[in-house]
């Protein structure tokens, strides 16, 4: 089986840490994989703020970069909602587009659904002696049905104590260019999500989307709320590895 | 954004007051809505209701032209009022030919459209609102802040206060002492009016019949007691049949107040007939219009009319929990204000208010009748976009950004040169709070810079490797 990875932007300039741990975690299940150079970004930012000529000049190249890819997996459920959920949105009308949509959203996933629904792989022999709180990102969660799966692999996480996030469905403010557009709203709905985060007091919060983890521990350091953030895949990675989960500059080793 | 809107946000976000009657409300009726939802298969319900309003609003001329001819057949008089002066007109015209003074209302979120009580007052009519919530707010000066509870945004103790300064000694906050007095003043009201206005959850175009949800029996005091009814609903509030009102008497509830039905559902069907012993002698339906008809034929956003007004997507949304309803600066707040406002009211002004949003989702994942506010909310960002709305330093920053990412080169080349220059931008490891365009961002959160080489840089070096499997990775897929 060959999958191409679909690394955000943000993933790839800011957080290439979260990519390599996605490509670890696919090469133990012994998958190929490859990486499409011509990909950039799907387009999102301008998508959302409703300057769709632009969107559609981006999706473009999203759409050439792909279109030879058996499966496409992403790290991020926003990202992959943009191609599925939005692009025929964007493209409406246009049938050359729109079939080439349909052939490639088929083949489109947000990783942790490749892993439970394709793969049928809940348990990767994760292993971590630590708490952790969940923060479900809207997009994933809502525009593609991103709901079980991360809990089934976090399930299989031997010693991992998962605690319930209050009020886990509020968005935490990000939203892409809300957060720089409404930016009083945005830091309020962050806060908030920070305080609920420490009210769980566990070890580490995880989520599955950088721009709501960026937003989340931007606002901590602010709030002087030290709870490390960490990407699903990236902890899955180090929990089925010698890897430390936390390094110790975090002031927590847990292995 | 607009000095006024910024300015509403900024006062919202800093009243605690506020902030904290709204999330205990919406907390409330979210939890409520959750458990109503478990006794019945709401999913197919819900189902129905979509399917009988997309038909409803599809043949919106039919199903108009049958309630209005059922509603005259049976004695009533209707007004087709294309905008908010006519309707007002029309009912200004009813009261002066009763010469009538009192008027006595149930909540209705329409009259709010039209500016109403001012109207009224301003030609000597008294006006007394008769739901609770409502009578508040009027009591303050205030409009409503939610489309089902409409004094949401106040504590008891306020309330408290504000009738205790109304009726000049002191009265208690707990429930019971509220109630008493509100009840005191409003049973006057009730018996003395000479003319009721009433809003319509749904008109039913079989037989011309006028339908209330209310929690008070409000509702049907205002239709029976004085001798002149008048209700005024939204153009697009038909269903075809009463049966079809079974769905709605299932789905309006649960999704507004987790009730599993509202405490009084009230039937107005024409004035009251020789043989009958009570109801209104007379009985008057405004139609409105007021821009509804625009989004009629219109792919992206003809789905809004089918809005029941439930509220659900406020009670749901994280923007409308933070700034409660006010911030809007429209009659209708929340996600499905955001919408419908700019729909109803096209002014630069209101077309801001898409931009209230954070995408997530919520309302939409919320919505018994499935409007995608979520996507209607972009939509109406492009539409500013197309007619020229956005700021010229937006629009540049979106060119820049086509460019950019259109093209793995260009984008290659602009991560490398930010890299270059970022040590200069960052200080302590994160990005200086003064830089302008992030400076929104930063004043509030740190932000770390670009790593040292992106993702796909390391992957084409070979430099992702796995410690477990030492494997590399495969391949690096040319452009």
């Amino acid at each position: 089986m060959q999958v191409s990875l679909f690394i955000t932007c943000l993933v790839d300039t800011m957080f290439p840490e979260v990519a390599e741990s996605l490509v670890h975690l696919l090469q133990r299940q012994g998958i190929q994989v490859d990486v499409p150079m011509g990909q950039t970004c799907c387009g999102q930012p301008a998508f959302n703020s409703g300057y769709f000529e632009e969107a559609r000049e981006v999706a473009k190249t999203w759409l050439t970069a792909f279109a030879d890819s058996e499966y496409i997996v992403t790290p991020s459920g926003s990202c992959a909602a943009m191609v599925i959920h939005d692009y025929p949105i964007l493209f409406k009308g246009d049938h050359k587009q729109l079939d080439r949509i349909k052939k490639l959203t088929q083949r489109t996933y947000e990783w942790t659904q490749f892993f439970v629904d394709v793969l049928k792989v809940e348990d990767i022999g994760a292993k971590a002696h630590i708490s952790a709180t969940y923060h479900p990102s809207c997009h994933g969660m809502r525009l593609l049905g991103v709901t079980d799966s991360p809990y089934r692999l976090m399930r299989h996480v031997e010693g991992l104590q998962l605690v319930d996030l209050p009020f886990a469905e509020l968005c935490c403010g990000f939203g892409g260019t809300f957060a720089v557009k409404m930016p009083h709203i945005s830091t309020a709905m962050a806060t908030e999500k920070v305080v609920h985060i420490a009210e769980t007091s566990a070890q580490l919060l995880l989520g599955l989307d950088m721009g709501c983890l960026m937003n989340i521990a931007g606002r901590m350091k602010h709030m002087n709320t030290h709870i490390p953030t960490m990407h699903l895949a990236q902890f899955l990675d180090r929990a089925s590895s010698d890897l430390p989960i936390l390094d110790n500059r975090e002031g927590v080793n847990i292995k | 954004m607009n000095k006024q809107f910024d300015e509403r946000i900024t006062h919202a976000l800093t009243d605690d007051h506020l902030h904290h009657a709204v999330n205990i409300a919406t907390d409330r009726l979210r939890t409520k809505k959750a458990q109503a939802l478990t006794k019945i298969d709401f999913a197919q319900w819900s189902e129905r209701g979509r399917e009988i309003r997309e038909h409803v609003i599809s043949n919106l001329d039919y199903y108009l032209t049958q309630l209005a001819s059922e509603v005259r057949r049976r004695g009533g008089h209707v007004y087709f009022c294309a905008d908010t002066t006519d309707a007002v007109e029309a009912i200004q015209g009813v009261i002066q030919s009763h010469h009538a003074t009192k008027v006595i209302k149930s909540k209705s979120m329409v009259t709010e459209e039209l500016h109403l009580n001012d109207a009224l007052e301003q030609m000597g009519v008294e006006v007394v609102e008769t739901d609770l919530g409502e009578y508040i707010i009027q009591l303050a000066h205030e409009t409503p802040s939610h489309i089902i509870a409409p004094a949401i945004h106040k504590g008891r103790e306020q309330i408290a206060d504000l009738f205790s300064q109304v009726a000049n000694r002191k009265i208690a906050s707990d429930t019971p002492s509220l109630n008493d007095y509100a009840h005191e003043v409003l049973r006057q009201k009730f018996i003395e009016a000479e003319i009721g206005i009433t809003g319509c959850n749904f008109g039913i175009a079989e037989t011309g019949t006028v339908c209330l949800f209310t929690n008070e029996g409000n509702g049907r005091m205002v239709t029976t007691l004085p001798p002149v009814h008048i209700a005024v609903m939204g153009m697009e509030r038909v269903l075809p049949t009463l049966a079809d009102l079974e769905v709605f008497m299932n789905i309006l509830p649960r999704s507004a107040t987790g009730q599993q039905l509202t405490s009084y559902v009230s039937l107005v069907t024409g004035p009251r007939a020789h043989d009958e012993l009570d109801g209104a002698k007379e009985f008057h339906l405004i139609i409105l219009d007021n821009q509804r008809s625009q989004s009629l034929g219109d792919p992206d956003f003809q789905e809004v009319l089918q809005c029941i007004r439930c509220g659900a997507c406020l009670n749901v949304c994280p923007v409308y929990r933070q700034i409660g309803g006010h911030a809007y600066g429209s009659v209708y707040s929340g996600p499905i204000g955001a919408v419908l406002t700019p729909l109803l009211r096209d002014d630069p002004e209101s077309a801001e208010l898409p931009y209230a949003s954070s995408l997530c989702g919520a309302c939409y994942e919320a919505c018994p009748v499935k409007i995608p506010l979520h996507d209607m909310l972009v939509k109406l960002r492009a539409r500013n976009v197309s007619r020229g709305f956005t700021p010229p330093a937006e629009r540049l920053a979106f060119q820049i950004y086509k460019k950019t990412f259109a093209s793995p080169k260009n984008y290659r080349l602009a991560v490398r040169s930010l890299r270059s220059v970022q040590k200069w931008l960052m200080k302590n490891g994160e990005f200086h709070s003064s830089i302008p365009i992030l400076s929104s961002w930063s004043k509030t959160r740190s932000l770390d810079g670009l790593s040292p080489l992106t993702f796909r840089e390391r992957f084409a070096k070979g430099l992702v490797i796995d410690q477990i499997t030492e494997k590399l990775p495969h391949v690096a897929r040319k452009e």
